[in-house]
């Protein structure tokens, strides 16, 4: 237990200044890089609540795939605007002040409700589990978002296509 | 830990991502902050879904994960198309809409 209390603080504590980093630094190269180690630490927390296979996938999908396309984007934009892209922020009062309404707001909310303290034990392995249910009862989500896949990947290569 | 812990430290990835999404004028650096705060999305649906004993939660988790994988890159070629036509990445400058 107390193994997972350790856990958790530092996890957070490095996926909290990893996320600020990722909004606060001028550089935007560094901020993707900031967000991939967001991202892990992330995964990492899906460790802590026993979904190893979730933990995978981010790793695969968020910190290997999106923070490469994320790199492509800034590199081809970089290159054909021929200059580096800073980065300048506006509006950073409001944006703050909105951001510790939101939450002082979620954080209010979630202490008046009486939320579970301890873990439901999950039967057997979990990720069987994710694999049986979603080839059963959310067989039809499961299609339906190969679709969406595809109409997405091949809009993005519309998108990208080159001019003529 | 309980289940607060994780929901407040989802909720203040999530401000932190919607900080990003207000005060970045790059579309690319608005896109960083919104896949911050749907990761922060994930941690909560993990968290319900380990808390209380379902596997649904997780299922979700995938589809989320899928459908921003999608989101980044239509996203990402949406920015690259407008930045060939209006030779700019600033979204202060995507104002042909405007009236």
């Amino acid at each position: 237990m107390t193994g997972e209390v350790v856990g958790f603080w530092c996890l957070s504590a490095v996926l909290v200044s990893s996320a600020l980093a990722v909004v606060l630094t001028k550089n935007l190269f560094h901020a993707v890089l900031w967000l991939a180690l967001a991202l892990t630490g992330t995964a990492g927390v899906f460790l802590l609540l026993d979904a190893e296979f979730l933990a995978a996938v981010q790793l695969l999908l968020y910190a290997g795939g999106i923070v490469t396309v994320v790199v492509f984007a800034i590199v081809v934009t970089e290159k054909l605007i021929g200059e580096r892209l800073s980065q300048t922020s506006r509006h950073i009062a409001g944006g703050a002040v909105a951001s510790v309404a939101l939450v002082w707001l979620i954080v209010s909310a979630i202490m008046q409700r009486p939320l579970a303290a301890t873990r439901m034990p999950m039967a057997g392995d979990l990720t069987q589990e994710i694999g049986e249910t979603v080839l059963t009862r959310f067989v039809l989500p499961f299609e339906l978002l190969a679709v969406l896949m595809l109409a997405g990947l091949m809009s993005a290569i519309y998108f990208a296509r080159p001019e003529d | 830990m309980g289940l607060q812990a994780y929901l407040i430290l989802a909720a203040v990835v999530f401000s932190i991502g919607l900080f990003g999404v207000v005060t970045r004028r790059n579309t690319i650096g608005i896109l960083l902050g919104i896949e911050l705060m749907l990761n922060s999305v994930n941690i909560n649906l993990v968290a319900f879904s380990r808390f209380s004993g379902d596997v649904t939660g997780m299922i979700f988790t995938v589809f989320t994960i899928c459908i921003t994988v999608v989101e980044a890159a239509l996203g990402l070629s949406i920015v690259i198309l407008l930045f060939r036509v209006r030779r700019t990445v600033t979204a202060d400058h995507m104002d042909l809409l405007k009236g």
